[in-house]
């Protein structure tokens, strides 16, 4: 069928070659707020009292932010008298420890130093993801299924979705594990074979915000499964997740550290 | 209005449980169609409201049952109402005399709660049980088969479990059990600032975030009687066109996947992504959140320019359209595929693009307008066939309406406010508010008393169609089943909620 072979040819060229070079796609799309705490009047706390997701607390006098509970709506920012919480296009959030989500003035751990040295150290390990759907609102499966679209094509870095856990090596999970979701979604990880890994995809899987409590919310994946990777967003963008995928290969650096973002 | 607070837009009839079934009747009989059916506590009385429709008026008719929650059930006569009263029941603590399928919905066999979470004393403790299989009608004969599929399917698609019964290639019977992915989010609304809940609406359904945020701020404008400035009317009526544009190329991609037409498949997608690139650029969010505030938007749009942005888009969506309706194998697959009937539409609450497929002309944009609607010229498509071929029809004319509208609002767009000023009213009030998504009729009914949400009603479009959808797989066969699916576009997270 020509018309389709010359069309197919078309949206071959639409795909970007990000990482490597070429645009992530995300232009204007706003990340989590940045907190310029030099800027943060001590005492206020009108940022605290804007979070609808009790991403921020005090102490000390001092906003702490936990990026974890973060569904980046913005309000700290405009709510903030001294413009100490800044919008900003930071998205690629997925890090290691839950802990490097929690903003703190104190300096970066070992771990994420020494990743951030390390790029490319292997492009040659693929990836084979099985996805399970706990609870989400469907943004976050919105966003992973963009990953197969002729713009990201995440093919072209050797990463495929497969069906069965059976030959998956990473299983992504969406929202904050409702009730019913509890036992299908440890029996899809029982069913993988080691090594595995989990990704916990989206602000709701990471911590459960703003679906915790409630009669039928969840908290997201601590103390559930061994996380691997923790990815906040709401929903994460495609070039975020991307990023989170290859930061576990380690084919990219963490950019996140105790909360703070590197250049 | 009446001696409790009044809901705009809305003729208010009080009626007796005695009275219920003469007066539904009544209704039909003047053709209006119910809409939906909820419940509040108000203190300790117990009152059930019915929403209707009527012809050709703008108005809607609110039949309200007051101080019992013994009720007979209305599901014979009107079947839509069937699931509303099951929630009902699952989750308000209500009864439902004579009703036909007296199971569970939303909580599953083998889950409890320990007090029903929309009840008289409200929500306490949280959802636990063990999985059971689910009630299902028994099925007899020598070469039965049974398959359960799900609640983790292939590919990355959303929670839920279908259970066929089938011989050979034959269907016989259907069932999706749906809910895994329930998350109390009516109850979540309770309690909460009803100025600061857009970001829970937003968050019900992330494709149609829009559409949620708008159906939100206008049922508590509507409440308070807030008059939104002209300029934020027509950015709104932007953003949820947006929203039916993307959504509706990934319909488009997600037919073709499913009738193996690759190329078709990822064209579909690249146009979604497209458009959402575009969202991202003008406002930040690729799902547009964040924007609607009740009393308008945030923050200004620069959206003067749009039409020229979309200019690539509408060159290649075209394109793209016409192609499909060229390719016959792709066709071939969709005529006389997953056929519901006008009067299984109508009946069952068929909404949206597949209720338009099936000969009802129906569309709140047009009969009951907010926003700028009103401003605006476009046209409702209809087909008669109700299959797939007519769905995916309508579904490609509402993507050109939706650029044309997104072409003339943009280029309607003058300077000044965009949001009004105004005091949270203290006392109580009550507001509804809708919106015709990408996928029907959504509904948001609200009770406030003091500036604080007590009852958030939401009636999702696909809690509508995922009941009709069964109704075409029945009698149908296992290989046009996906093509059927995607043709009627449905979503899980909206209708668990
Ligand atoms: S942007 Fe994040 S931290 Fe700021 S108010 Fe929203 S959820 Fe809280
Ligand atoms: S993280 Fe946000 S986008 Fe993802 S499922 Fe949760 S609410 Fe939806």
């Amino acid at each position: 069928m020509p018309l389709w072979t010359w069309t197919g040819l078309k949206a071959g060229k639409a795909a970007t070659r990000w990482p490597q070079s070429g645009p992530d796609g995300q232009e204007g799309v706003l990340g989590m707020p940045r907190l310029d705490i030099a800027a943060c009047r001590s005492g206020c706390d009108l940022c605290v009292e804007s979070c609808p997701t009790q991403a921020i607390h005090q102490v000390d006098g001092e906003p702490v932010i936990d990026y974890g509970r973060c569904i980046v709506c913005q309000r700290c920012v405009e709510e903030c008298p001294e413009g100490a919480m800044q919008s900003s296009y930071d998205w690629a959030f997925g890090v290691r420890q839950r802990s490097d989500l929690i903003w703190s003035a104190a300096l970066e751990s070992a771990e994420a130093a020494d990743l951030r040295k390390r790029i490319a150290a292997s492009q040659r390990r693929s990836l084979h993801i099985r996805h399970v759907d706990a609870g989400s609102c469907n943004a976050c499966e919105s966003e992973i299924s963009a990953l197969d679209n002729p713009f990201y094509n995440l093919h072209r870095l050797g990463i495929f979705f497969t069906p069965s856990p059976r030959f998956a090596d990473l299983l992504m999970v969406t929202g904050p594990v409702t009730a019913p979701m509890h036992d299908v979604l440890l029996a899809t990880w029982e069913a993988m074979p080691e090594p595995r890994s989990v990704m916990a995809t989206g602000t709701c899987a990471v911590s459960g915000a703003p679906m915790d409590e409630g009669y039928a919310g969840g908290s997201g994946l601590e103390g559930i499964l061994p996380v691997d990777i923790w990815l906040p967003g709401c929903p994460p963008n495609p070039a975020a997740l991307i990023h989170a995928l290859l930061l576990l290969v380690e084919r990219m650096p963490q950019k996140v550290t105790g909360g703070q973002y590197a250049q | 209005m009446n001696m409790h607070s009044p809901m705009n837009n809305c003729s208010i009839r009080s009626v007796t449980a005695g009275q219920l079934a003469a007066v539904a009747q009544e209704c039909l009989d003047q053709q209006m169609r119910f809409l939906m059916a909820w419940h509040d506590w108000e203190g300790q009385q117990c009152v059930v409201r019915y929403l209707l429709s009527q012809k050709d008026n703008p108005e809607f008719v609110l039949l309200e049952l007051r101080g019992t929650d013994t009720i007979p059930s209305l599901a014979a006569l009107v079947p839509l109402l069937g699931w509303y009263e099951r929630e009902m029941q699952d989750l308000g603590g209500l009864h439902f005399t004579g009703h036909p399928e007296p199971f569970p919905l939303i909580i599953h066999e083998g889950f409890s709660i320990p007090q029903p979470p929309l009840g008289i004393n409200g929500s306490s403790g949280h959802l636990s049980g063990l999985y059971q299989p689910p009630t299902m009608p028994e099925v007899q004969g020598d070469q039965v088969q049974d398959l359960y599929w799900g609640p983790v399917r292939a590919d990355v698609v959303e929670t839920g479990e279908f259970h066929y019964s089938y011989i050979g290639e034959a269907i016989l019977h259907y069932h999706p059990r749906l809910f895994f992915k329930h998350r109390g989010m009516e109850a979540r609304f309770a309690g909460q600032d009803a100025q600061r809940s857009v970001y829970l609406a937003e968050r019900v359904s992330g494709v149609g975030s829009a559409c949620h945020a708008l159906a939100y701020c206008q049922a508590v404008e509507n409440a308070w009687g807030i008059e939104v400035p002209p300029r934020a009317q027509l950015l709104r009526v932007i953003l949820v066109e947006l929203e039916r544009l993307y959504n509706h190329f990934h319909y488009f991609g997600q037919l073709s996947k499913t009738t193996t037409l690759k190329v078709g498949a990822a064209t579909g997608f690249l146009m979604e992504e497209k458009v959402k690139q575009l969202a991202g650029e003008l406002t930040g969010s690729r799902y547009l959140r964040s924007l609607l505030r009740v009393g308008g938007l945030r923050r200004d749009l620069q959206a003067e320019h749009l039409a020229h942005a979309l200019e690539p888009i509408i060159d290649e969506g075209e394109a793209y359209l016409d192609r499909l309706q060229q390719t016959a194998t792709h066709l071939d697959r969709l005529m006389g595929t997953g056929v519901l009937s006008p009067s299984a539409a109508f009946d069952q609450g068929a909404t949206g693009p597949v209720a338009r497929a099936s000969g009802l002309d129906r569309d709140l944009r047009r009969d009951h307008p907010y926003a700028a609607y009103h401003k605006l010229r476009f046209n409702v498509p209809v087909r008669q066939k109700g299959d797939a071929m007519a769905r995916s029809d309508v579904r490609g004319e509402a993507l050109r309406e939706a650029i044309a509208l997104l072409v003339q609002a943009s280029g309607r767009l003058k300077a000044g406010p965009v949001h009004a000023e105004f005091d949270v009213p203290g006392g109580a009030q009550q507001g509804l508010g809708w919106a015709e998504t990408p996928r029907g009729t959504l509904i948001y009914a609200v009770r406030i008393e003091d500036g604080r949400l007590q009852r958030v009603k939401i009636k999702s479009p696909s809690f509508s169609n995922w009941r009709v959808f069964p109704l075409t797989v029945h009698g149908t066969n296992m290989m046009d089943y996906a093509i059927n699916e995607a043709s009627f576009g449905l979503t899980i997270a909206g209708c668990d909620r």
